[in-house]
């Protein structure tokens, strides 16, 4: 066991599998010399060569349609969008190709790769630095998203997404990148793709989060507690394929659901859980389903970022109006 | 000049060498003393208002900020040309040419405090904002190109982008379009040697980046992005074939970063102390305060007397944009559609209903 933040996490676990899978590829924009504008890649040039983890010219297309190629060829490319904002020249590579090979040539060409991308807000960043449209790629069929909130959970989800045959969107909360600690195993161990993880048992009300939101809604359950309610806590883990079952199972027990996202909140994520919770467990619900969410707006710069930005109170509000609805 | 220097001959075109001497009498651009003499005030006015941003940003005082030490003279040269029925299109690197076009230095700062504001340029016709996307913005510029030529319009548009930028699929898209088109765009490149920490080596192997013109069709040269002649005079060029209807045109400025990428970045991980030194000694205003020294233009002298000048002039439009007060919570819905829908205004009711909830639990 090791400290470790989640940029020590998802480091590790990318160097775990350089280590044992000679296909796996890590390039990107400044991944080399520099590990990553955010050090998540530091080192690994050094230990794997300039032919295994590299700096590509600046083009996110051309990232990602190579990593197309590579992966169809075998090999399996895990790829970093340098910021939220910059994967869409990506988009067309991802929607057109990167989800439909399989599909397309009936399973004789598959896909496995990862695209790595950090995410979200709370930074104090410039324009397209803090956004989090998880929704937009959740809605391309032959995608997989996902967004860890722990660096353990980091480690374990990153080691499955690379193993796995598919193409994954792997989130990474930017934010809380260096802000949680905790003991991670040095040794190799996978999370399950599309699993919930169940954070605190409740009665009153079911939370989910996922991402940076985690901790918010954490800080958010304690508000509820002494207020006299009581939430059952889910951090979603997997945004595509979402975990209906641990949702529902939850919201036949508590009744009433809100669900927290850092999105616009038009057709966002808490939408779709809306929904399966209405085709699922509608004879149990005592409310309805709620949502906290980012206003339809672009996110705004630091001045202006607090007003959009997703915080306790604004979850803890949402919980109180459920229950007393 | 575009074809004594077409990049397939390839040769940087120079006219100053490092100490400020004349090296290429034929090219020397005809600009009057006087007039020389305020430009590269402007100039040294923007150095001064870069670097003193860096400071703010180590302060606390400001968020992430791009620095331009060192780039200083192509924004300069712009500055000296552009007018104002021209259209700049800026990628970030670009402050002198920002403060050429009408942005005032207190617009600036408040866009890197985290104000939207900062980029709604009163005083300034034809400024776009900074724009973050590499390279989106050089489809743009061939889009505002081709609006003056239908329109019958003698503008020109001055497009930004980094040698990082040449990679990017709309780099080649923008060329291209503005090419088949033939708009009076000048495409320049800021080869400052490094995306982020990315040599352009890495980005490229073409013998230059200015080559890439060639292949679409263009006028294309490469310039001592360090030598405020030849890119005085290459500008000059390329917005007279512009006007002529010779656009587009793509010019490579090499130059150097001599400061970080963004104030996030640290250029120790990759280059060395004697890479900033070679490049230190080509430094843009030093060469061209040699040359103005030589001629008994200007003097150190009179140079430590203005600074303090600048800093302060500097400091009094930051204090400004510090004073700017609330960021005003109905700008952050307001501006997003001509018609905003009604769910947006609901929204923002919503907003207030929640406000008006967390004072009272807040009191409790």
């Amino acid at each position: 066991m090791k400290i470790m933040n989640m940029v020590n996490a998802i480091n590790n676990a990318l160097d775990i599998k350089l280590a044992e899978d000679k296909n796996v590829i890590v390039y990107g924009e400044d991944v080399g010399v520099e590990g990553g504008v955010f050090r998540v890649t530091e080192g690994l040039q050094l230990k794997y060569g300039k032919e295994r983890v590299f700096d590509s010219p600046l083009a996110e297309s051309g990232i990602v349609g190579t990593a197309v190629g590579m992966a169809v060829a075998g090999l399996r490319p895990v790829v970093e969008m340098q910021f939220c904002g910059f994967i869409y020249p990506a988009f067309n590579q991802i929607v057109s190709h990167a989800t439909r090979m399989r599909n397309r040539s009936r399973g004789k060409y598959g896909t496995p790769m990862v695209i790595r991308l950090p995410y979200g807000g709370g930074i104090n960043a410039l324009e397209h630095h803090s956004e989090s449209m998880e929704a937009i790629f959740g809605h391309i069929p032959g995608l997989k998203v996902v967004a860890p909130s722990t660096p353990h959970d980091a480690k374990g989800m990153l080691i499955s997404a690379i193993e796995s045959d598919d193409t994954i969107l792997y989130m990474e909360p930017k934010r809380i990148y260096r802000a949680i600690k905790q003991e991670v195993s040095q040794e190799k161990f996978t999370i399950p793709l599309g699993k919930a993880n169940l954070l605190s048992q409740g009665s009153d009300v079911t939370l989910i989060a996922y991402g940076a939101m985690v901790r918010e809604a954490q800080k958010a359950v304690v508000m509820a507690k002494e207020a006299g309610i009581s939430v059952e806590l889910i951090d979603l883990r997997s945004i595509y394929p979402i975990d209906k079952e641990t949702i529902i199972k939850s919201v036949k027990k508590t009744g009433r659901v809100v669900t927290v996202s850092e999105g616009p909140r038009s057709f966002g994520l808490p939408s779709e859980i809306g929904q399966i919770v209405l085709e699922e467990a509608f004879l149990h619900l005592e409310a309805p389903p709620a949502r906290v969410a980012g206003f339809d707006v672009i996110v705004p710069l630091p001045k202006g970022e607090h007003h959009f930005m997703q915080n306790p109170y604004k979850i803890f509000y949402q919980i109180e109006r459920t229950v007393k609805y | 000049m575009f074809n004594l220097y077409n990049p397939l001959n390839r040769e940087m075109f120079q006219i100053i060498d490092n100490n400020g001497k004349v090296i290429n009498e034929k090219w020397m651009p005809k600009i009057e003393n006087q007039r020389l003499l305020k430009i590269y005030k402007k100039m040294l006015f923007s150095r001064v208002a870069d670097l003193q941003t860096v400071n703010y940003q180590r302060q606390g005082r400001i968020f992430t900020y791009p620095p331009n030490y060192g780039q200083e003279a192509i924004s300069g040269a712009v500055g000296a040309h552009i007018r104002d029925e021209d259209w700049l299109v800026p990628a970030f690197r670009e402050l002198g040419a920002m403060l050429a076009k009408g942005a005032s230095l207190k617009e600036i700062f408040l866009y890197y405090m985290g104000y939207e504001e900062g980029s709604n340029f009163k005083e300034a016709n034809n400024l776009l904002p900074v724009s973050v996307p590499i390279a989106s913005q050089l489809l743009h510029a061939a889009g505002l190109g081709y609006a003056a030529k239908y329109r019958g319009e003698e503008r020109v548009v001055y497009a930004f982008v980094g040698d990082g930028g040449t990679s990017e699929g709309d780099f080649h898209e923008a060329l291209n379009f503005a090419a088949v088109w033939g708009v009076p765009v000048i495409f320049i490149i800021q080869n400052n040697q490094y995306g982020i920490s990315t040599p352009v080596a890495m980005q490229t192997i073409s013998d230059s980046l200015a080559i890439k013109a060639v292949a679409y069709g263009v006028k294309g040269i490469q310039v001592d992005g360090n030598d405020f002649f030849a890119l005085y005079r290459a500008i000059e060029e390329s917005a007279e074939a512009c006007k002529r209807g010779e656009g587009p045109i793509l010019i490579e400025a090499v130059t150097y970063r001599r400061g970080a990428h963004t104030t996030s970045d640290d250029p120790t991980k990759y280059r060395t102390a004697e890479e900033e030194e070679f490049w230190a000694e080509r430094d843009p205003l030093k060469r061209l305060m040699l040359y103005l020294q030589e001629r008994g233009e200007w003097s150190p002298e009179e140079e430590e007397k203005i600074l303090p000048q600048y800093r302060e002039e500097v400091d009094r439009q930051f204090i400004e944009a510090e004073n700017f007060g609330e960021y005003p919570k109905e700008d952050i819905f307001k501006y997003l559609y001509a018609d905003i829908p009604d769910d947006l205004v609901a929204q923002q009711r919503e907003y207030d209903r929640f406000l008006q909830w967390k004072e009272t639990k807040i009191k409790k």
